[in-house]
């Protein structure tokens, strides 16, 4: 059962992952990235990486595939230029494709990842959560490598913000505490006037 | 093959009947409600000509809805304007896999269940934007990005108050959620976690695209936002979808910190009395009322600007839950009763077994 469900979920990732590089339409290239993500999250559910798996789908799904759908559908892309220059590209892409190839070759193979190498990892106790164990790991083993990295993305995030805020003085910014402030009688004038038919003053007063 | 289709496969899909079809008749009943409630607070009577007091208005309306023509816009997306509405539908029903109505009643009792349903709400977001871009409307597109932004900022503050509970809880688990709140509605997580409670529950109306933060569909600006280039059924798919979103947020807000099917007379002089009560009814009264509170903020509340929305996600919400989770964490290790003296032993306990399990698979892998 569990090898037809992973083979199920490969077929669909490799598919989609294919599907991702040869699209047309990058919307439809970015829908299927995101095929690919939640499928991955389904092998890594069949390894017994619950905690792994959610977290992918909750982060790259749920927020970074949502941010970059959202670029890519607001650019105008015009798809006859993007394929211009692919003539001009093609032997610089076919020699890094070669020497990505052969790197892999001379890492992944047999002698290194192999069954009699690698063992198939035991099935879990009843009761066993890797949630908590990657948390205990994380905060206790690699607690600094753990910090180190919240640190740089910490330095990311205002380094990303210095960069696009630029010209401080022009921009249209709402001074949120003067909003709050506003009461009624600063914008609003009652002004009192004559009625024009004293006697029927409902109608003539609304 | 064949045993595994008729005790594995078949009880499943019987189970997941027993929870849709009731869902599904909330919704159609949600409806029924929002306008008579809505009806109601403005001194006007709701429907009232289909069946007995309006009671078959919903049905008239699904009818109504199955029989009108699909329309499929000329230049849009077309394969992608079919499957939006399905990316809508399908997260918010899957989210009740994990939902434990009762001591025991659950479809899947998985151990990282908080985890499943953030994981599985975040994805509904989709359906919202795919149909947006499909439409080739500018209106439609508006609504999309609206919604796309609003959902990201908001689930960020909603996931650090499910973290809170969390934390009070020492468990992912839905039903252990429930259970660490026994003992009586003092109990109950909304007292400790009360910043951490509202934050969960406003940003569940923003996410869910309800009034006041309705900018997604926001009648007077966009005309009806991301759906606008629907009809018929397709367009009454993405209402399915939004009402059980509305559903689930409530009973999940229930659920995390309303003590779940647990009696609120738990540990008083009442408590016999009302023990033939099945924890069922508890849960759901729990949900209609915070699903009242949804109607009650559409009567009562004027939408939000957009600017405002952003910043009440932002620089309200997010800092609130980052400062209550530090004071939830310390009311944890300190035992400050009678919410954290159990929950904190459990965890403790789990403190230690894990730690066992880790060196042992430290030293398998090596």
């Amino acid at each position: 059962m569990e090898q037809i469900l992973f083979y199920c979920f490969s077929a669909v990732l490799i598919f989609a992952a294919t599907m991702v590089i040869t699209v047309r339409n990058p919307v439809r290239a970015a829908l299927f990235l995101v095929l690919a993500f939640f499928t991955s999250a389904g092998i890594w559910l069949l390894l017994e990486a619950e905690f792994l798996a959610l977290t992918l789908v909750l982060v790259y799904v749920g927020a970074v595939m949502v941010l970059f759908l959202f670029v890519v559908m607001m650019l105008d892309i015009n798809l006859s230029s993007l394929q211009e220059g692919f003539t001009r590209y093609l032997p610089l892409g076919i020699i890094v494709a070669a020497l990505i190839t052969i790197e892999m070759l001379a890492v992944l193979d047999a002698s290194h990842f192999g069954l009699d190498i690698v063992s198939a990892p035991a099935p879990q106790p009843e009761g066993y959560s890797n949630t908590k164990a990657i948390g205990l790991l994380l905060y206790t083993t690699y607690v600094y490598p753990f910090e180190i990295a919240s640190v740089i993305l910490t330095v990311a995030i205002i380094a990303a913000i210095t960069l696009t805020l630029r010209d401080t003085k022009s921009r249209k910014a709402q001074v949120v505490s003067e909003q709050v402030k506003v009461r009624a009688e600063d914008r609003v004038r009652v002004v009192k006037m004559k009625t024009s038919k004293p006697d029927n003053d409902q109608e003539a007063g609304s | 093959m064949m045993d595994f289709v008729l005790y594995t496969l078949l009880p499943i899909l019987l189970k997941i009947m027993l929870i849709v079809m009731p869902l599904m008749i909330a919704v159609a009943y949600l409806t029924y409600a929002e306008r008579k409630v809505i009806g109601y607070i403005q001194l006007r009577i709701g429907p009232n000509r289909v069946g007995p007091r309006g009671w078959l208005q919903p049905i008239a309306d699904a009818v109504k809805l199955m029989f009108k023509e699909v329309i499929l816009p000329r230049q849009s997306n077309l394969y992608l304007f079919v499957v939006a509405p399905v990316l809508a539908i399908g997260p918010a029903l899957a989210a009740w896999a994990v939902m434990p109505f009762d001591a025991g009643l659950i479809l899947a009792d998985i151990d990282a269940g908080l985890l499943y349903i953030l994981a599985i709400t975040s994805m509904g977001v989709y359906g919202v934007i795919v149909a947006g871009w499909a439409s080739n409307s500018r209106y439609a597109f508006l609504g999309a990005l609206r919604s796309a932004a609003q959902v990201v900022s908001y689930e960020i503050a909603m996931g650090f108050a499910l973290v809170g509970v969390l934390v009070a809880a020492g468990s992912l688990n839905l039903g252990e959620i429930v259970l660490g709140q026994q003992g009586g509605f003092w109990h109950w997580y909304f007292i400790p976690l009360f910043p951490l409670f509202v934050v969960y529950f406003l940003s569940g109306v923003a996410e869910t695209n309800r009034a006041p933060f309705d900018v997604a569909e926001g009648e007077s600006e966009i005309v009806a936002g991301f759906h606008v280039e629907y009809s018929g059924m397709a367009f009454a798919i993405f209402f399915l979808a939004e009402y059980a979103d509305m559903i689930l947020i409530s009973m999940l807000a229930a659920v995390l910190f309303m003590g779940g099917w647990l009696s609120p007379f738990q540990g008083t002089v009442l408590e016999p009395a009302f023990a033939w009560v099945p924890g069922l009814i508890w849960l759901l009264m729990k949900t209609s009322f915070f699903l009242f509170l949804y109607l009650w903020f559409r009567a009562t509340f004027p939408r939000y600007r957009y600017d405002q929305i952003m910043r009440l996600g932002w620089k309200v919400f997010i800092p609130v839950t980052l400062v209550w989770l530090v004071v939830v964490s310390t009311m944890q290790v300190m035992d400050i009763g009678p919410w954290f003296t159990e929950a904190s032993d459990l965890a403790e306990t789990m403190m230690v077994e894990p730690a066992a399990d880790v060196e042992q698979v430290q030293v398998d892998s090596l």
